[in-house]
């Protein structure tokens, strides 16, 4: 029975007498693998996900219909067999997915540069965990949601307590998106295409940005010496735009120092001033007062490294832009007998409303990961989140000390304060980028031949770092 | 009866007792870092919890949460399906590695995202497929955009009435002029409308098939041909895919550009409102437009490929929710060709609702469908005064979540049912025992309906106040 007569299932599961763990293509789509691939297979069956395997005969018969009935409106043509291999059982696919985790090398590493390892609390994987929060959808029916909103509604307090700013979306996608999302906020509520840049923005959120807000003019303005905007450069980019942006700490890593004066000096233009944060950072260093948008990454927040992804996108604003604001946003309310309670609110600004209209076409957003980096700053709190800024930028300094220290390197190359990234040069950096992975060191992220932007935090230790001047003092030419 | 945990759980910030703290971080390394005055942060008004106290919060949120693990879930359009937790553990092997790796050490990580991309293709009949869009209203801005790029000149993008919210809302920022066109009296696309709407204008037309009423678009290849033949090109939402996976291909229709719902179709969890996942597959003549990097194979390793000379860009910081592709693939490997038995009993499940409750209410159009179903209380409501909502809400109380409602438009007082492959024969019979039981509840005790829920940790909320004065932190208190 089925849309087609039923294929060979293969043979019930058996014990696998020898089930290779190399080289294994999990997928290979021609027919000829498949078939080869499948005389090797320990088959299983879904049954296990899908229940009513074993009353579809029934249903189907008190329905008085045949499973070609329920499909007989697609066009005849278009119904294909694709060749796929049988379901296999929960033994055969934990070989074959710990086979392929077995071709990544893991190293000690020194990348940042928008993704970062920091130290999770166990409890936040164990509560994570709990199936109530992440098997369940957007909480569109807030009365049997309330913990996922109380969440919600937590997180954007700690945010807009950890930014200084009044309002917080209850997530974007990632820092890229959420940039491109503020650019286009600061082009609806000032009617300017132009949005200013710093020309040290990071290249990854550079090109999300131009590549979602295509229609808006990215100008970028020049820095000085130590990497701090120029302020002369800006006056005159200024001019008619909807925005400045800046981030802080910079790609770079270093801090700025003038941040006041360039949201003042975007002020004066009527332009609305955006600034990009590493969350964490602001445990020990002071948000910007001047800025109207703060945006950055949750991600160091309680969220593993993941290749990049899930990340979180923060996005926090003045209350003036609250309805112009994009996602998702939670409030506090009463029920009828006055209790406290949770919903999502405004919104009139979201798309399942506004359809064309809406602040942003984002639906399924970031959640459990806003809740992830809730449960962080919960557990960090006042003191542990100041701890862990300070161990960061402790280490980053001990760190570029003792590159700087090292014949033929230079660290850092701007004349400013850092956070936790930093920049090392050599003139043949690239040749001792490969040295380095020779000796199971990932360095930094190289920004061309001769510098790489290096990141340490409180996940580093004494050795790590000996081992890391060692292999620098390893290279030579 | 259903009876949900109720605690009255302060918020974080009013549990904080001062000094106390719940984290546990190494000594720092070298010489304490002088922070300068104009940056240091004074004030850091984060709560003091210990670990037991945030365990116990959010254990107890959770409790107050539901989700598929709790029970029936039929929110229409969404697929809340199970989520196999062999998926949820052998994703973590993943979790430590950086996005920025040498390519020699993330072998591993790029196989997972190369033959995701294969068997998405082979999935959907496209040519590419890129992975980094991060939700699927990510996949539809990205689409967009390259309608944008490769159809220059060319300003409107058509829309059938019935379509996603999202779908208008990302046609809008990728800069397009909506059109809609109405549905006909079948609940599908009105060619002959549709033939007036295209015109040189037209970019393309966004369509979900079977669309959000469940039903079958079967003029499927009329409407493309349509659409080509005006210059205009065909974007699938893959948002309802779950009814046709394994069985026909939005590529054989005609469709020129596809997003998946990773979060939908291959049963990674919605983590109550995400992270989601939101691939984009295209045919030949678009591959070059498709966001950098790709991953390749060259028969020995596998690697990012950037050279699309008309790629649109970015779309995300880095590769997209790569924790999300990863158990999406594994569940992909687990099915194999059972994928087709998922949509088959999906759409089994979804016609056996219709079939049991028609009679009952109200069910506008075609009686066949595919994964979903659409009742309308428009009759109830007439002569009760309890509405869609008040129905809705009922459920909660009865331990079953609500549908969509209100959705699509073209039905008034809707209820939009998917019940996925997830729900057994017996929880489905239960479903329409529930729903007769409300039905007879309106006529002979409608304030039981009209106040539900009275079962969940609260009742019904005041969301006219949470919009008209937003309490949207702690601090607004």
């Amino acid at each position: 029975m089925g849309v087609y007569s039923e294929k060979d299932r293969g043979e019930s599961p058996s014990k696998p007498s020898h089930i290779p763990t190399e080289n294994l293509h999990l997928f290979s789509f021609s027919n000829e693998n498949l078939y080869n691939l499948t005389s090797t297979l320990v088959t299983g069956d879904s049954m296990r996900y899908i229940p009513n395997v074993s009353e579809q005969e029934l249903m189907l018969k008190q329905m008085n219909m045949t499973m070609e009935d329920l499909f007989k409106d697609i066009p005849h043509h278009l119904k294909r067999e694709i060749p796929l291999h049988p379901p296999l059982s929960d033994l055969e696919v934990s070989r074959r997915i710990e086979a392929t985790v077995k071709k990544n090398k893991t190293m000690l590493s020194f990348l940042g540069s928008g993704c970062y390892n920091h130290y999770i609390p166990s409890h936040i994987k164990e509560l994570l965990s709990r199936s109530e929060f992440y098997t369940a959808y957007t909480p569109y029916q807030p009365e049997i949601s309330q913990g996922m909103l109380q969440a919600l509604f937590e997180y954007q307090s700690l945010i807009c307590d950890l930014t200084g700013m009044d309002v917080c979306n209850s997530s974007n996608y990632d820092w890229a998106t959420a940039l491109a999302e503020a650019a286009l906020l600061c082009e609806r509520s000032t009617g300017s295409k132009k949005f200013v840049v710093s020309d040290l923005l990071s290249p990854f959120r550079e090109k999300v940005l131009t590549t979602l807000a295509p229609d808006l003019e990215v100008v970028k303005v020049s820095h000085d010496t130590r990497g701090h905007i120029d302020l002369e450069d800006l006056k005159k980019k200024v001019a008619h735009a909807g925005g400045v942006y800046v981030e802080q700490p910079s790609f770079y890593g270093f801090l700025h120092e003038n941040l006041s004066s360039v949201g003042e000096i975007a002020h004066d233009a009527s332009a609305l001033f955006t600034v990009g944060v590493d969350p964490i950072s602001l445990g020990c260093i002071s948000p910007e007062h001047s800025a109207d948008v703060i945006i950055g990454d949750g991600q160091g927040l309680g969220l593993p490294q993941n290749f990049g992804g899930p990340l979180l996108g923060i996005f926090a604003c003045r209350k003036a832009l609250l309805r112009k604001m994009p996602g998702r946003v939670i409030g506090m309310t009463e029920s009828e007998s006055g209790e406290r309670g949770f919903v999502m609110t405004l919104q009139t600004r979201e798309q399942h409303i506004r359809r064309e209209k809406a602040t942003s076409n984002i639906c399924t957003n970031q959640a459990l990961c806003a809740v992830a980096a809730a449960m962080y700053l919960a557990t960090m709190g006042k003191q542990g989140l100041r701890e862990v800024a300070e161990l960061c930028m402790r280490n980053a300094g001990y760190t570029m000390q003792k590159i700087n220290e090292i014949p033929g390197f230079e660290s850092p190359i701007f004349d400013a304060p850092h956070f936790k990234e930093f920049t090392v040069r050599h003139p043949q950096y690239a040749k001792v980028h490969e040295h380095l992975l020779r000796h199971n060191i990932q360095g930094g992220f190289m920004t061309d031949k001769t510098t790489a932007i290096y990141c340490v935090t409180e996940m580093h230790t004494a050795l790590d770092i000996d081992a890391l001047v060692t292999g620098l003092e390893g290279f030579h030419v | 009866m259903y009876r949900q945990a109720t605690f009255c759980e302060p918020l974080l910030k009013e549990k904080s007792v001062a000094g106390r703290t719940g984290y546990s971080l190494p000594e720092p390394l070298g010489e304490p870092v002088s922070i300068p005055q104009s940056l240091r942060r004074e004030e850091l008004p984060l709560p003091e919890l210990s670990e037991v106290d945030v365990v116990r919060h959010y254990t107890r949120l959770s409790e107050m949460n539901f989700g598929v693990d709790t029970g029936t879930y039929p929110l229409g359009s969404c697929t809340m399906k199970y989520n196999p937790k062999i998926t949820e553990e052998l994703s973590t092997l993943f979790s430590g590695f950086h996005p920025l790796q040498d390519e020699s050490t993330i072998q591993g990580c790029l196989e997972v995202l190369y033959n995701l991309q294969e068997y998405l293709k082979l999935i959907s009949g496209t040519a590419a497929v890129t992975l980094q869009p991060a939700a699927g209203a990510g996949g539809e801005l990205t689409g967009a955009l390259i309608i944008k790029a490769c159809q220059k000149g060319r300003t409107e993008m058509v829309v059938p009435d019935s379509a996603h919210g999202t779908n208008p809302a990302s046609a809008h920022m990728a800069g397009f002029d909506v059109v809609e066109i109405p549905s006909n009296d079948q609940g599908t696309v009105d060619l002959e409308a549709l033939k007036s709407a295209v015109t040189e204008r037209t970019a393309g037309l966004m369509l979900t098939n079977p669309n959000t009423l469940g039903i079958f678009e079967k003029d499927i290849i009329q409407i493309a041909d349509t659409v080509h033949d005006a210059g205009g090109l065909l974007y699938y939402d893959g948002a309802n895919l779950n009814a046709i996976a394994g069985i026909c291909r939005p590529g054989d229709m005609g469709f020129d550009i596809v997003h998946f719902n990773l979060h939908k179709t291959f049963s990674t969890p919605h983590g109550g409102g995400g992270p989601g996942s939101g691939p984009v597959g295209v045919c030949e003549k678009l591959k070059d437009y498709l966001p950098v990097p790709l991953v390749d194979y060259n028969g020995e390793n596998y690697y990012f490929d950037n050279d699309l000379p008309m790629t649109i860009g970015k779309v995300h910081g880095f590769y997209g929710n790569f924790q999300v592709a990863v158990k999406a693939y594994i569940y992909a490997v687990i099915m194999g060709s059972d994928i087709r038995t998922a949509s088959q009993v999906a759409v089994l499940n979804a016609n056996y609702l219709a079939q049991n409750l028609r009679d009952h209410y109200e069910m506008p159009y075609q009686p066949l469908r595919k994964h979903e179903i659409v009742l309308s209380c428009e009759k109830i409501k007439r002569e009760t005064d309890c509405r869609a909502l008040d129905i809705a809400r009922r459920l909660l109380d009865y331990g079953i979540h609500a549908p969509t409602i209100y959705f699509p438009l073209i039905v008034h007082e809707a209820l939009m049912i998917e019940p996925t492959e997830s729900e057994s024969k017996e929880e489905l019979d239960r479903f329409i025992e529930v729903m007769i039981q409300i039905k007879n509840e309106c006529y002979t005790t409608p304030h039981m309906v009209r106040e539900a829920p009275h079962n969940t940790a609260v009742g019904r909320l005041d969301e006219v106040k949470a919009a008209r004065s937003p309490v949207l932190a702690w601090n607004q208190i």
